[in-house]
Order: C-alpha cells, then sequence, then structure tokens
C-alpha cells in the first residue's frame, strides 16, 4: 500500500505492507532510529512519537494509519533555533543514564508542556506514566519537564 | 554536600557535577544501540522457543517455515551439534544448551532459529517451525526438585544422579553451634527472595558479521563484558581470538542482563559463518524475560543468637537456591553462592555459619548479579530482615538495636566472621543522621498514637554494607579470568587526550566521569578527554562493568594511568624549566618550580615537548597503560529509613517518605552519583512491590511481558530524600567505592521492614517480597489485627 507520512516536516512515500508497525517504518523505512522499541504489549513506551501532536506508541499503530499524518519523532524536535527545551533540560538536570527511554519521554514532555505551560511534579508523573525508565527513578526526568516548562514559558514571554 | 573538589570547573576534576558529554547524542536520536546498527546484506533471525517446560524433542519439521518468503535456513540444534556448537560452557563451570537436541527443560528455551531476509519474515518462520514435544512433568520449586524420586532434569550430565546443582559452606561451625547453644535468645527467620529480572528497557541482541574469507568475525552485541565475551567466543567456537572484534554499541541499560553469552548470540554467529552474511538478532521482550539471566530466587532460613541485651553473638544460614536449568550464575569461580556470605552485614559479632545449595529446575537459567555484587543484594535482605525481626522479638527499638551492634569506626579494617576486610567506615554516623533527617523521634511517636486511632504507620530502617569491586587477583576470577581490569591513555601533541577502558558504560557516565578522573590527576580539563570503550580492538582488557566494579577497579587504573602520566609530564616540565624533576611540584593546572610558582609549564607544554623537545634518553611520546590489580574490595554502605502508610482493610502501603543516606567514598561526579541512587532505590521499591516472576505447576512463566511483570512507572514511585557521609576507601588510589548498585542492595529490606513495623505489634514478623496488599492484609488477618 502506498502511503506518505509526514515526518518532522518532510514527506516521505513509501509502498508498504499493511501489517507494518509505524515503529518499524519510521526506523527501517525512514531510517530514524532514535525510536526506540522496548516490548511486545505497548507497555515500555520507548516507541513514542507525536501524531499531529499527540503521543502515540508507535509499535501499536499500523503504519498506514499514519497516512497521512504528521509524525514527529526525536529527530525532529530541534529547530533552527537550536535544543527544543526539553532536550536541554533533560541534559541540564541529568534526566537521562543510557537514553534508551529518552526520545519518547522527552516527546511526552514536549507534548505536556504545550498544553500545559507549569506542570505540577503529579501532572507530569501522570503524564509520563506510560513510559517506563529503568535507570533514573524518575526524579530528574520530573524535574527536566518541569525546568524544560519554566523554560519554554520564560522564552515565550521575552 | 561535600566538596571535594581540588580543581577549578575549567578542569572538572574530581567532585564536580559536570555534565555528561554522552547525552549530546542521545537527547538528539543519534545514539547507536544494537537494533540500530545495520549493515549492507544483513539477515535476521528469529528464534523458536520452547512452549513448555519439561519434554523430550522427538523431531522438528522445518519444511513450511523453509516456505515462507524471505526464509533462508532454519537452524536446529543436529546442526549446531555438528558443529559441536549444541552445548556451551555457563560462567559457573556448566554447560547450557545453545540449542535444544535432547529434551526442553525450560519453557522459553531455545530450540531452532529461523534465518531470513526481513524480521517479519523471520518472525512468520518461526512461527511455522513444527516441534514434535514429549511431555515430561515439570519440576519449579528447589524442594520438589530435591525430594526423593524426583525426576532427573540433567539427565544429560555425566556423573548427574540428582538435581542438585552445587553445595557451598563457610565459616565456622563448631564455633557457631556453641554461640547458640549458649545463647540467651535465638531468632530466626525463614524468607523467600524470589525471582525477579533485570529487564533493561534495550532487549540482547547481536549483529554477527563473520567473513567467510579473511575468516574476521566482527561481533556488535549488548554486552557488558566485551573483553571477556571475545575471549569466551574463542573458547567456544574455536574461532581464534585476534580474528574476532566484539563491538558494544550505546547500551540501553544492563543491570547484569548482558554479562552472560546467550544462545541467541552463538546461533546468530554460526548463521553468518555459514551463510556468508551479517546476521541480526534482536530479542523479543517475551524472550528476554522468559529465557536470560534472572536474578534472586533464594530461600533463606537465618538465625541470630543474641544476649537479652541485643548484642549478637552469632549468625546461621541455611540457603537453597533455585539455579533453574543450567547452573549459570555469573560469579567468580571460588563462591558458588557468589558473596553472600556477606550476609553478616555491618555488625561485629565473632561467629557464623551459612550453607548453600542449589537446585535445578525447569526454569529458565541465570542467577545473574542484577544491580548486585554477586547475592549481595539477598545477603544484605537477609541480615537487615533478621534485624528488624529481631528488634521485634526482643522488643528493643530497630536502630538502637542496629547501634548496640554495629562494627566501631575505629575497628577498621574489620574482618568479617565471614573472612571479608572491610576497607572503611563510620556507620553510626550515618545512621543517626538518616534518623535524624527522617525525624525519628516524632516518626514513633506519631506511629503510637495513629495505633490508638486504628491507623497503621511504619518506619523501616535498612542498615547496608556491600562487597564491590571485584576483585583482587589472588581470590576472584570468572572462568579462569582475573578480575582485573585497565586503562590506556594517549595524550596527543596539543594536550588533548584519549582515555581507552576495559570497562562499558550501560549508562552510568563512564565517558564523563573518567575523563574526569584523569583530568584530577594531569590537569588536562576533562572537555579535552575522548573516552573510548566497548571496542575489543580498540581498548585494552578487562572484564567489563558489572557488580559496581567499573569505578573501583577500572576507575583505579585510570587514575593509575594517568599518573604514570603526569610523573612522565613532570619530568618533562623539569626539562623545559631546566629544574631537578623533585623540584617540580603539580597544582591543579601546572607545574612548577618549588618555590617559584611564576616558574611553570602546563600539561599541555609537557605534551607539545613530548613529541618535539625532550630530556635526553626519555622515551617520546606521553602514553601508557595500566592493568590494576586491586589490593581488596571496596565496601560501600548507606542507612535508610523508609516510612509507610498500611490501609488495615485493602493491606495497599504507600510510601510516605524515603530518605537514603549513602556513603560510597570520593564522588567523582556527585550529580552522576546521585542519579545511579536514585535508580537504584527505585528498583529496590520494585521488588519490594511488585516486581516478581513466577511460574505455575507446569512452569509456564507468569510474568513473561510488561503486562504481568510490573515495573514500576513514574506514578508509583516514591519520591527519594537523599543524603551523603563521605569515608574514603583507603586503598583505591582516589578513595572511591562504587555507587551503581547500593540502593538496589540496600533499599528492598528497608521497604519491607516498614510495613512489617507497621503491622509487627499484631504479630507480624514476615511478609514474603513483593509485598502485595493481599499478602499484608492476609498477614494482618491471620494476625487477628
Ligand atoms: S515498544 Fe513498548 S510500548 Fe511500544
Ligand atoms: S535512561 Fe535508561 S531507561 Fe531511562
Amino acid at each position: 500500500m502506498e502511503i506518505t507520512i509526514n515526518i518532522n516536516g518532510t514527506d516521505h512515500t513509501a509502498d508498504v505492507e499493511p501489517r507494518r508497525l509505524l515503529v518499524d517504518h519510521i526506523r527501517t523505512g525512514a531510517g530514524l532510529t532514535g525510536t526506540h522499541i522496548g516490548c511486545d504489549t505497548t507497555s515500555c513506551g520507548v516507541c513514542t512519537v507525536l501524531v499531529d501532536g499527540t503521543p502515540v506508541k508507535s509499535c501499536t499503530m499500523l503504519a498506514v494509519q499514519a497516512d497521512g499524518r504528521e509524525v514527529t519523532t526525536v529527530e525532529g524536535l530541534k529547530s533552527a533555533d537550536g535544543l527544543h527545551p526539553v532536550q536541554q533540560a533533560f541534559s541540564d538536570e541529568h534526566g537521562l543514564q543510557c537514553g534508551f527511554c529518552t526520545p519518547a519521554m522527552m516527546l511526552v514532555g514536549a507534548a505536556l508542556i504545550d498544553e500545559n505551560p507549569a506542570p505540577s511534579d503529579d501532572e507530569v508523573r501522570w503524564a509520563i506514566s506510560g513510559n517506563l525508565c529503568r535507570c533514573t527513578g524518575y526524579m530528574n526526568i520530573v524535574k527536566a519537564i518541569q525546568a524544560a516548562a519554566a523554560a519554554a514559558s520564560s522564552n515565550g514571554d521575552s | 554536600m561535600t566538596d571535594t573538589t581540588t580543581t577549578p570547573p575549567e578542569i572538572g576534576g574530581i567532585g564536580h557535577s559536570v555534565k555528561r558529554v554522552e547525552d549530546a547524542r542521545l537527547i538528539e536520536g543519534q545514539g547507536n544501540f544494537l537494533d540500530d546498527i545495520s549493515l549492507p546484506g544483513m539477515l535476521h533471525m528469529a528464534l523458536v522457543r520452547s512452549p513448555v517446560a519439561h519434554a523430550r524433542i522427538n523431531g522438528i519439521d522445518s519444511d513450511a517455515a523453509m516456505a515462507v518468503d524471505g526464509v533462508l535456513a532454519v537452524v536446529t540444534g543436529e546442526l549446531m551439534a555438528a558443529h559441536n556448537l549444541a552445548w556451551m560452557p555457563t560462567l559457573s563451570g556448566d554447560t547450557q544448551a545453545v540449542l535444544a537436541t535432547d529434551k526442553v527443560r525450560y519453557q522459553g528455551q531455545e530450540v531452532a532459529a529461523v534465518i531470513a531476509t526481513d524480521p517479519y519474515a523471520a518472525a512468520d518462520g518461526a512461527e511455522l517451525v513444527d516441534v514434535d514435544y514429549e511431555m515430561l512433568d515439570a519440576i519449579t520449586t528447589p524442594q520438589q526438585s530435591l525430594a526423593e524420586g524426583a525426576e532427573l532434569i540433567r539427565d544429560e550430565k555425566e556423573g548427574q544422579t540428582d538435581n542438585l546443582a552445587y553445595t557451598w559452606e563457610t565459616g565456622d561451625e563448631a564455633a557457631t553451634e556453641a554461640a547458640f547453644a549458649s545463647a540467651d535468645r535465638v531468632v530466626s527467620l525463614t524468607t523467600h527472595y524470589p525471582r525477579s529480572h533485570p529487564s533493561p528497557l534495550e532487549t540482547c541482541g547481536i549483529v554477527a558479521d563473520v567473513n567467510s574469507v579473511t575468516g574476521q568475525a566482527t561481533i556488535y552485541m549488548t554486552s557488558q563484558a566485551p573483553h571477556a565475551h571475545r575471549t569466551l567466543f574463542a573458547l567456544v567456537a574455536g574461532l581464534p581470538e585476534q580474528n574476532i572484534r566484539i563491538i558494544s554499541p550505546d547500551i540501553g541499560g544492563g543491570f547484569g542482563n548482558k554479562v552472560p553469552i546467550y544462545p541467541g548470540y552463538v546461533v546468530a554467529t554460526a548463521a553468518s559463518l555459514l551463510i556468508g552474511q551479517p546476521v541480526k538478532w534482536v530479542e523479543t521482550r517475551t524472550g528476554n524475560l522468559i529465557s536470560t539471566g534472572f536474578g534472586r530466587d533464594y530461600y533463606m532460613t537465618g538465625e541470630l543468637a543474641l544476649t537479652n541485651e541485643g548484642r549478637i553473638q552469632a549468625m546461621r544460614v541455611d540457603m537453597l537456591s533455585d539455579q533453574g536449568a543450567f547452573y549459570s550464575d555469573a560469579q567468580p569461580t571460588r563462591y558458588r553462592a557468589g558473596l553472600f556470605h556477606v550476609c553478616t552485614g555491618s555488625y561485629d559479632f565473632p561467629h557464623a555459619h551459612i550453607k548453600c545449595r542449589g537446585a535445578f529446575t525447569n526454569k529458565a537459567p541465570g542467577g545473574v548479579a542484577y544491580r548486585c555484587s554477586f547475592r549481595i543484594t539477598e545477603a544484605s535482605y537477609l541480615i537487615e530482615r533478621l534485624m528488624q525481626t529481631a528488634a521485634d522479638e526482643l522488643g528493643i527499638d530497630p536502630a538502637e538495636l542496629r547501634l548496640r551492634n554495629f562494627i566501631q569506626p575505629e575497628q577498621f579494617p574489620y574482618e568479617t566472621a565471614t573472612g571479608f576486610v572491610y576497607d572503611s567506615g563510620d556507620y553510626p554516623t550515618a545512621l543517626r543522621k538518616a534518623l535524624d533527617a527522617a525525624g525519628y523521634e516524632e516518626l514513633r511517636a506519631e506511629q503510637a498514637a495513629a495505633r490508638e486511632e486504628g491507623r497503621l504507620v511504619g518506619i523501616g530502617i535498612a542498615h547496608f554494607t556491600e562487597a564491590v569491586g571485584a576483585g583482587p587477583a589472588h581470590t576472584y576470577d570468572i572462568a579462569g579470568l582475573k578480575m582485573i581490569d585497565s586503562a590506556e591513555l594517549r595524550v596527543h601533541p596539543t594536550g588533548k587526550a584519549i582515555l581507552k577502558l576495559g570497562v562499558k558504560t550501560q549508562g552510568q557516565g563512564h565517558e564523563t566521569t573518567f575523563a574526569q578522573i584523569v583530568a584530577e590527576e594531569t590537569g588536562i580539563p576533562a572537555t579535552d578527554i575522548k573516552v573510548i570503550h566497548g571496542d575489543t580492538d580498540d581498548t585494552p582488557y578487562g572484564l567489563g562493568t558489572y557488580a559496581s566494579r567499573s569505578t573501583p577497579v577500572g576507575g583505579a587504573a585510570t587514575a593509575m594511568v594517568a599518573r604514570k602520566i603526569a610523573d612522565k609530564a613532570r619530568h618533562i616540565a623539569a626539562h623545559l624549566l631546566e629544574a631537578a624533576p623533585e623540584d617540580i611540584e603539580r597544582s591543579a593546572d601546572k607545574f612548577h618550580v618549588a618555590g617559584s610558582p611564576d616558574q611553570s609549564v602546563t600539561i599541555q607544554d609537557a605534551a607539545f615537548a613530548a613529541y618535539t623537545n625532550l630530556p635526553e634518553g626519555m622515551e617520546y611520546g606521553l602514553e601508557d597503560v595500566t592493568y590494576y590489580n586491586p589490593p581488596n574490595l571496596t565496601f560501600p554502605y548507606g542507612s535508610y529509613v523508609v516510612v509507610v502508610d498500611v490501609d488495615p482493610d485493602t493491606g495497599v502501603w504507600k510510601v510516605r517518605r524515603m530518605v537514603a543516606l549513602d556513603d560510597c567514598g570520593v564522588r567523582i561526579n556527585p550529580m552522576i552519583v546521585e542519579g545511579q541512587i536514585h535508580g537504584g532505590l527505585t528498583e529496590g521499591f520494585a521488588m519490594s512491590s511488585m516486581q516478581w516472576i513466577t511460574f505455575d505447576d507446569d512452569g509456564n512463566c507468569i510474568g513473561s511481558n510488561f503486562m504481568d511483570y510490573l515495573i514500576p512507572t513514574a506514578w508509583e514511585t516514591p519520591r527519594f530524600e537523599l543524603l551523603e557521609t563521605v569515608t574514603p576507601s583507603p586503598h583505591h588510589p582516589i578513595g572511591a567505592k562504587g555507587i551503581g548498585e547500593s540502593a538496589t542492595v540496600g533499599s528492598p529490606a528497608a521497604f519491607v521492614n516498614a510495613v512489617i513495623d507497621a503491622v509487627a505489634h499484631l504479630g507480624v514478623r514476615n511478609i514474603d517480597m513483593p509485598v502485595l496488599p493481599d499478602r499484608v492484609w492476609e498477614a494482618i488477618d491471620s494476625a487477628g489485627g
């Protein structure tokens, strides 16, 4: 089946098997390996991307379902102005260790602060509760997302 | 926070919370994890695993699988046997099936492999491999396994007449028995530390690329120990070691899971060799959970002999471990139950006797050191749970009981009843500091008041001592390889450096912290030092990263090689300054003549001179390598205090506070140390509250995916309050002890003790982990609460 997905601002047209998972299409079709795979049951969240701005586990969506939609992966977070505030904050606050969950965590964080410019500790924890991290104990991930929110709103103010 | 820095932030030596260099690639999705590797002509492998726990294989029919579009080959045990690769040695001197030929011995065991041009085709093919199984009874507990008349699981093993995997004991039995015979009080606890799984978010995998013309085998693999794996590959597969290059790329968490060699690695390598194309295998999550290295599964009975005042006289332990179908603990050769004999903990008493047995069962093999230094987690749990039991039985406050029995600061170095020589510590200060931060007195008062109102509040304490950094060559080896480690430092003419390590990070930040050690010792800014690790062609030999050994052993090697470089640079500086080498002193970033700080050169000047202007007779260049053989283990410790509220009607417990004081000696990068502690505490919380692998009576694994095997999310995970004391290791070059595993080792007992403390007045003494609400409710109910 021929599909066109806009990934990080660029249209990707490809002929895919209907059963092909979006995550596999992103990783091997589009060659963007920042989106990871960590389970077989939609439980770990390391495959999370934004589809039309909403976090979606890309292992649980078929590539064909994303036809005509906009997908943002970690590779699309950075802009001409530099790193996205969540990227900077994850590094500043030591929000990552092995880095395997990180792309997904940052995307969920970015989507959250788009909607909620000053999320509380609980709000961040609830937002990332579909994403596992095995290394950090979440403390610094929460801190990073809150720091990114603060940085994003102060950028917006200036 | 204790400031231990001696360098300015621009140098970024020890004690600075330097931002991690590895982050730059990881936050942009530019990490290079195993599954990101793709080679021209690469094929894909999927494993066929046994759906049953114990069965004889009568035949394998691959025809339907071979008919799938894209499937090129089906590899069976028979084919592996033809190449003498159907079995391989384990890290504990047993053998393990690579692909089953005779029987399957656990659910999930590897039976065949399908090689195809695409991963979907490989998976389709694997579905269609038809294996004829003749069912046998499954043995799912070590107690059943050792019972009279139990079916022999390892019938292929010469000389094996029962299901006993090993026996091991240590300590002075006679003295211990005598102490028990004359004790005022004897307290005992029987508990099971359940089977758990490290399950890093990245599963295991390999891309094997064996060139049939040159014989060169380039093997990308999720390996915590690439050098040791190279040697084992050479020994198992008979490949010449110089032709094996193992590259361990970015690793998405290890926690001990990526220490063993798994059948999938061997089959993929053999397939690449036979087909002449690269072969990739990436484990599914279910494959990871049901077949790769589990942790724990110790059934323990511990006893303490005490005086009426609560002074411990002796300890006696009887332990039975469930090894699964193959005895494959990754552990030092001499110790059959890892370092479990560190179970005398932080306390001063003369006698102990520890008896261990392991049994084969129809479960996955493993026994890996899951965020743990070889069974220290089980040991620490046992003694700290026993201390709680003793406090409850004797009616002594659990903090007070510990203070009465602690090894005192002036007793270090302290030899324990089982022969460890603890390096340094100040346990009373640590515990008091943690208790003060938690507000212990007030909490006890609140607890008493709460009980009056029918509310249950528990305050749990654990004070652990770990033994990490294996280890001295006289005692520690794995598969004969001494547990030394190495570092190579090359300083280029412009003063920029490359540090090559034998150890391998899986998220601990070695690329940052090891550069800081060099910065401290040489004055080269940490940002000018590139750290290379994980590629056996490009790094010196080492035993790898597990058991918290990177900082104690690899970190020490790094400090020592940096000192050699600094010393050569000092001689060059003397030449440049026309002074005697003895008169040259080093400050954070300069060499200068003693007494005249103005007469100085930088390390960069000395580096340039090493290639341009040397003193007579000195060899050109500024590089060196050190192999470090540690004189002893290091002994990090900590005091943890947990406060829980328990709902008496449902058994649900919530962590109100978690105060964690860690003393890991000198902290190289405090930010990274704290991150390690957060992660470790979370895994401790996980094991105490929800994370375990169980089996039904037929040996079906319950916990084969993340819906059944529960890992805490951010929502359940408690917030942590961290504290520190700093007691350097006297024998480590920079005084560091290691931190990666402390919190996982120490915290489960603190969480469980907190729940027990909440219900101890009802007569409850034990609830096994995970402390699930129904178990708590049941305990309260049967205590008549
Ligand atoms: S890979 Fe685990 S949720 Fe998608
Ligand atoms: S940083 Fe390793 S899983 Fe989150």
